[in-house]
């Protein structure tokens, strides 16, 4: 994509900030679909109907809320600090764009490949905890300390079983880059990771179950990262209004949001990268087989949105599903279960893969 | 020529640029009529009552500490994991070591209490107790 952009333009900046633009594109389309999504989703499950008069099925309900957003008044309380309540909003979308930009969306549509990707996705996205503390510290209301405290205990408690998940992985495949983790998992689901990836042999399915502990344990933790049900003591509606963002409002707000579910779907996307193959495709590529090599980018491009799409269902899904968890047993399942399971997984992995 | 990570820098730029710009986008469009009330603190329709600022537990400062240890450990061990297949069981074994400490530092905050959100107080021993004789 970079390259064949620069060589139709001929100049880098403007061709590197074509290729960003597309995630950013991808991002608010997916918000404004997901945030519908939720509200069908949710309601549906609760024999509701949703959304209904905007539109067909109130598709455009989303964009409706979005123009009133624009045109709310901006409202900064007296006792907050101004510089800190308008950085955090940036800090916060920057952080989970930023991690877009190494997150293959198929084989030629890469923001940048760089050899370290996984390690930066673990990096930029603490810039996310940064904005969060920042926006409860500075609104000067009690609700938003709270939030933000309880946000970023949480948020770096569950870094932990992801960052030992990937570490496994990391073992497993042998390099940091998504792209090449990707590209390993082809040609069929059988070569996906969770299904050992793809080697040959004992070793390949002794991998298979601890594969599965794998994913769950990633699935969880970063379940609990994006802040979502059952993990969502930082923004319980129910006791603190909403959490670290209770002050802000308008297009603020909205940037907050926009960031919630930009950080949804990366996470989904990462862990299907890790796990369920990427962009591959499960049953090979019809670009293929007809010979039109031009259509198996926009296949891979497609089967990416579909895993991610599905992922994050399944995370709205558990939102109807399972009750809030306490602080405590929020702690007690990172660091009494999680993480001693995911620390086993990574010592039998490395077991088994230099068998 | 524009590295790899001068494209991730692009990145970060267009995300500050596009927030930025979305801001004045909704300043222009939005109304701007100020009242005491509406510039308080939110407290759910209340006056605010005393400092925003409260205490907060403890716990959140050693779950930060607790996280800062382990983090870098795992950190240190990215580059043992892109390598180790290349020295064999021997490569295997030096990161075990390492991961069995990093093992052992769990069990020793777990056994500590300091996993516990919720602390048991503890108990100190009551006179009547000591005094008591042993029957």
């Amino acid at each position: 994509m970079y390259q064949f952009l620069y060589n139709l333009i001929g100049n880098e900046l403007i061709a590197g900030l074509l290729v960003a633009v597309v995630p950013l594109t991808i991002i608010l389309v997916f918000a404004l679909f997901g945030i519908w999504l939720e509200r069908k989703v949710s309601a549906h499950m609760q024999d509701r109907l949703g959304p209904m008069r905007t539109g067909w099925h109130g598709w455009l309900q989303t964009v409706a809320d979005l123009m009133k957003m624009l045109q709310k008044e901006d409202i900064v309380a007296t006792g907050a600090d101004k510089t800190l309540y308008n950085i955090a909003p940036i800090l916060v979308f920057t952080g989970s764009f930023a991690a877009y930009a190494v997150i293959p969306f198929s084989s030629k549509l890469l923001g940048s490949e760089v050899e370290i990707g996984l390690f930066y996705v673990l990096a930029i996205s603490s810039l996310v905890v940064a904005g969060i503390l920042m926006a409860g510290w500075s609104a000067n209301n009690k609700y938003s300390l709270l939030g933000a405290m309880r946000a970023a205990a949480q948020i770096i408690s569950y870094e932990i079983p992801t960052a030992l998940i990937v570490l496994s992985m990391v073992m497993l495949t042998g390099t940091l880059s998504l792209d090449k983790i990707s590209q390993m998992q082809t040609s069929s689901f059988w070569n996906w990771n969770i299904f050992g990836g793809a080697i040959f042999g004992l070793s390949k399915f002794l991998l298979i179950p601890f594969m599965f502990v794998g994913a769950m344990i990633i699935f969880i933790s970063t379940l609990a990262e994006v802040n979502r049900v059952p993990f969502d003591i930082p923004e319980a509606e129910s006791e603190l209004v909403a959490g670290y963002f209770t002050e802000y409002c308008g297009m603020k707000w909205g940037m907050f949001m926009l960031a919630e579910y930009g950080n949804m779907f990366a996470v989904s996307a990462i862990v299907s990268i890790l796990f369920f193959g990427g962009y591959q495709s499960p049953i090979g590529y019809l670009g293929n087989s007809i010979g039109a090599q031009w259509l198996v980018p926009f296949e891979q491009g497609f089967w990416f949105i579909a895993k991610g799409l599905t992922l994050v269902f399944v995370q709205m899904w558990l939102r109807w599903t399972l009750p809030r968890l306490r602080v405590d047993q929020l702690m007690t399942v990172c660091w009494k279960y999680l993480i001693p399971y995911a620390f086993i997984n990574l010592i039998i992995i490395g077991i088994i893969s230099i068998l | 020529m524009l590295t790899e990570f001068g494209k991730i820098l692009i990145f970060i730029m267009l995300a500050i640029v596009f927030v930025v710009a979305v801001f004045i986008i909704s300043k222009f469009l939005s109304p701007n009529r100020p009242t005491r009330e509406k510039y308080l603190t939110y407290e759910c329709g209340e006056n605010p009552q005393g400092s925003p600022w409260v205490k907060f537990n403890i716990r959140f400062y050693v779950v930060a500490l607790i996280f800062l240890i382990f983090d870098v450990e795992i950190i240190l061990l990215f580059p043992w994991a892109l390598t180790y297949k290349e020295y064999g069981v021997y490569g295997f074994l030096v990161g075990l070591i390492f991961l069995l400490v990093l093992g052992l530092g769990v069990v020793y905050e777990w056994r500590k209490g300091d996993l516990e959100w919720a602390r048991p107080y503890p108990k100190p021993p009551q006179l009547d107790e000591i005094l008591k004789p042993k029957s």
